[in-house]
């Protein structure tokens, strides 16, 4: 990457700069509580060059393949069922049925996406729940074969695990009860006691460029951070808009201030070692891009980021 | 040998034919000291000897002039107590008060003794071993529970009628065996300040518990999230502060066994010494007097035997009694605790496992460690357990064995993908789920805990009991001692009249 010229990295740079722009409209309309103002794109921008370094565009993979005989691939159809590592505490992306017990969300449906393509058979899963901190760890020790659990594509993770295309674009924004009172992300985090999954892109990003949070405190899961600041214990949440607007949408006391203070991409991460079905999933993300994810979306997401929304363009390596 | 009967009747018989063999210069207690003029009471005697015109030399050497001179030496108390010790009755009076009060001591001392006996035994029964089992119960009230909670989440749709009902029993159970604990737990600061952080706690969990209820309701996983955090707090604050409270009593029940079966030395040695007082002064009225037996100090001497046989007797079967409820009732109870506790954490890792769906380990393993500690701990309960708490246990160890087949089949539904059937055969009520014959194990363990409960309580009540009539008797013997040591000092008093 580092030989290339100078022209496709700058490239690279203005369509991580479009990205975040084509990102703004989700964190305009999932803001909703706290309006955002017309500043707010500069930021977004500014965040989306601070994580992209000039050497990496983290959504970058492989090409699409329906080629099935590779290793990986045949391993899961032998097997007859697909492992999928997913969260059951995202609301709208993988949550539990109450009533059925069983789980749905914008991740699960990916998950029967590709399993209905590998296997036939969309129910064909067994669905393994992974705290935020052990997603890489389930990808390298073979215990999932991916994981869909809004799982940001960053840089520094492209080099445990590999990730399919982006299927959503999503940026860190910060939950606060609006009893607080808090007008910017500033207001919201400076002097707070601050909550973060552990492990979690939010982590990185407030340790990396400190807010003047009082304390950090890490969980297992960015749920755990609402019932925490439900007891008082926490003062605010500092997590993925898509999955802040879930939070907000379960407790009305809470709300959602922006700008995006990050670009975040969600990818399917799959082990670097399996090529074959990274390549077959981003053909899956191919079919699924044009009708189905609109579909996921409508059910899922509509109600609370907005309509319209439209998958990432994928974006593949040479 | 002259009886008692012959001594009483000739009382003065031998005293004129014998000068005391303690000769002049030891202090006498025969008669016509000091005193010598005081006119005997049996006629007969004096036919011989008129005393008050021929005192025996013998007897006379203390010196009738220092009586007179004694007043001009004090008048303290302590004066007085010389002054009564220069006469031979002074010294006999003083004989008579020194026996009386080492005999009455000797009943207060072996009543104390005793009473702090029966009084530790009395503990054991009525506070520190329901104390004890009260705290085991608590523990397993919480444990079981988080387990119900969990299991009633896991049941979707709604959770069955008696899951809920489960847990509230359960809630139930555990708050008002906390508030008998803190009525009960007197004198111990640790234990109390426990129940006191349990009794704040509580509350706190159940609330927790109805917010995940409430959330999850409303299909929010915010619901699970409540969960997991009431279950950690469980899992962390209050069961190990039950683990705590259960240690302290547990600890302080094997102290109050000691207590209940301390050997009464101290009733022992002063019964030893005062037989031996009471041997010397006989010895020594014998030397002085030539009477072999002094029927009064010959009856204190039995009062106190009888007193010594009767302690000693009463505390074997005291202690035999107390031996029983430990090996019987108590040390089985404690066993079968331990085995009810894994049971319960076995079945809250099976549980707990199939919330956390895979994401952790640590249930699982938590799983295979509960669950070969239950087995252990089972055959341990069984083997200490009397008769028809035996056969309960090795009911529930059958049920055991079903249940690990049936954790096995469940686990292999869960690997192969298949979760639902996993759940369905964990937590449903079907027939292929190990649901009801956990129920049946539990069960068939409550079930021994009363028996052996029953069997703590009848065994430690005889033990309790046991030396209540100890005190009594020490009491009534001491006084008949003390009676026999006056009256028998009196006959050799009344010499002098």
């Amino acid at each position: 990457m580092n030989t290339k010229s100078r022209g496709p990295r700058m490239r690279r740079l203005r369509t991580a700069a479009l990205a975040a722009v084509l990102a703004t409209p989700l964190a305009l309309t999932s803001a909703q509580a706290a309006p955002l103002q017309a500043g707010d794109r500069p930021p977004a921008v500014r965040a989306a060059a601070l994580t992209d370094t000039p050497s990496c565009d983290p959504t970058k993979s492989l090409r699409p393949s329906t080629d099935e005989s590779g290793p990986a691939v045949s391993a899961i159809k032998k097997r007859g069922v697909l492992i999928a590592g997913v969260d059951q505490n995202s609301y709208r992306w993988g949550f539990r049925d109450p009533a059925t017990g069983q789980l749905q969300g914008f991740d699960i449906d990916i998950v029967h996406a590709i399993a209905k393509a590998l296997l036939g058979d969309p129910n064909k899963v067994q669905f393994k729940m992974v705290p935020t901190a052990k997603r890489i760890d389930a990808i390298k020790s073979g215990s999932v074969d991916l994981i869909a659990r809004t799982m940001t594509i960053t840089c520094a993770r492209l080099n445990d695990t590999a990730f399919s295309t982006a299927y959503f674009q999503a940026g860190q924004q910060v939950v606060v009860p609006k009893a607080a009172g808090a007008k910017t992300v500033d207001d919201a985090l400076k002097g707070k006691r601050v909550c973060v999954a552990d492990s979690s892109t939010a982590q990185d990003y407030l340790e990396k460029n400190p807010r003047g949070q009082a304390s950090l405190t890490k969980v297992g899961n960015a749920l755990d951070c609402l019932v925490l600041m439900q007891l008082g214990q926490v003062d605010a949440t500092l997590t993925d808009n898509a999955i802040a607007v879930g939070q907000a949408a379960q407790d009305p006391t809470v709300q959602v201030i922006g700008p995006s203070l990050t670009n975040e991409p969600y990818g399917v991460a799959i082990s670097k070692s399996s090529p074959d079905l990274v390549a077959r999933v981003n053909a899956v993300l191919e079919d699924y891009r044009h009708g189905p994810w609109q579909d996921s979306y409508h059910r899922w997401l509509e109600d609370y980021l907005g309509r319209g929304a439209q998958p990432p363009a994928a974006n593949y390596l040479p | 040998m002259a009886t008692p009967e012959q001594q009483s009747a000739a009382p003065s018989a031998y005293l004129p034919a014998q000068a005391p063999p303690g000769g002049p210069s030891a202090p006498g207690f025969g008669p016509a000291a000091g005193y010598g003029a005081v006119p005997a009471p049996h006629p007969p005697a004096f036919a011989q000897h008129p005393p008050a015109h021929a005192p025996n030399p013998a007897l006379t050497h203390t010196p009738p002039a220092r009586a007179p001179k004694a007043p001009a030496s004090g008048t303290g108390p302590l004066a007085r107590l010389r002054r009564t010790a220069d006469t031979a009755p002074g010294r006999l009076r003083l004989l008579a008060a020194g026996l009386a009060v080492l005999v009455l001591a000797l009943g207060a001392l072996t009543g104390w003794e005793v009473n702090d006996r029966t009084q530790a035994a009395d503990q054991v029964v009525t506070h520190s071993q329901p104390l004890s089992q009260n705290a085991a119960e608590i523990y397993r009230s919480l444990a079981d529970a988080d387990t119900t909670a969990a299991a009633g989440f896991l049941l979707a749709g709604g959770e069955p009628h008696d899951v809920r009902q489960r847990y509230q029993d359960d809630l139930a159970n555990a708050t008002q065996l906390l508030t008998q604990a803190a009525a009960q737990s007197n004198g111990s600061d640790q234990a109390q300040n426990l129940v006191s952080q349990l009794n704040q706690q509580l509350p706190v969990y159940a609330g927790l518990v109805e917010t995940a209820r409430a959330d999850d309701r409303q299909g929010l996983p915010l619901g699970a999230a409540y969960l997991r955090y009431a279950s950690n707090m469980m899992q962390t604050q209050l069961l190990p502060e039950a683990q705590k409270l259960s240690d302290t009593e547990v600890s302080r029940l094997d102290s109050d066994y000691r207590d209940a079966g301390a050997t009464p030395w101290f009733s022992y040695a002063f019964g030893l010494l005062t037989l031996a007082v009471l041997f010397w002064a006989q010895l020594m009225l014998f030397r002085r007097t030539n009477r072999v037996f002094n029927s009064g100090l010959l009856g204190a001497t039995a009062a106190v035997l009888v007193l010594l046989g009767w302690l000693t007797t009463g505390v074997l079967s005291a202690n035999s009694s107390l031996d029983q409820s430990k090996s019987r009732g108590a040390t089985p109870l404690q066993a079968l605790d331990v085995a009810r506790t894994n049971s319960l954490q076995a079945r809250t890792a099976e549980n707990l496992n199939l919330v956390a769906r895979g994401s952790t380990t640590t249930y699982a393993d938590q799983w295979t460690t509960s669950s070969k500690a239950d087995a252990t701990a089972l055959a341990h309960a069984q083997q200490l357990a009397p008769g028809a708490a035996a056969d309960s246990i090795g009911q529930a160890r059958q049920q055991f064995t079903v249940w690990t087949q049936k954790h096995d089949a469940a686990s292999a539904k869960n690997d192969a993908g298949d979760y639902q059937g996993a759940l369905d055969a964990t937590v449903g009520t079907g027939a292929d789920s190990s649901q009801p014959v956990y129920q049946k194990l539990d069960q068939d363990l409550a079930a021994a805990v009363k028996v052996e409960q029953a069997e703590f309580r009848s065994a430690a009540q005889d033990g309790r009991d046991a030396t209540v009539p100890v005190v009594f008797a020490a009491g009534v013997l001491a006084l008949l001692a003390a009676a026999g040591v006056l009256t028998g000092i009196n006959r050799r008093l009344a010499e002098y009249r």
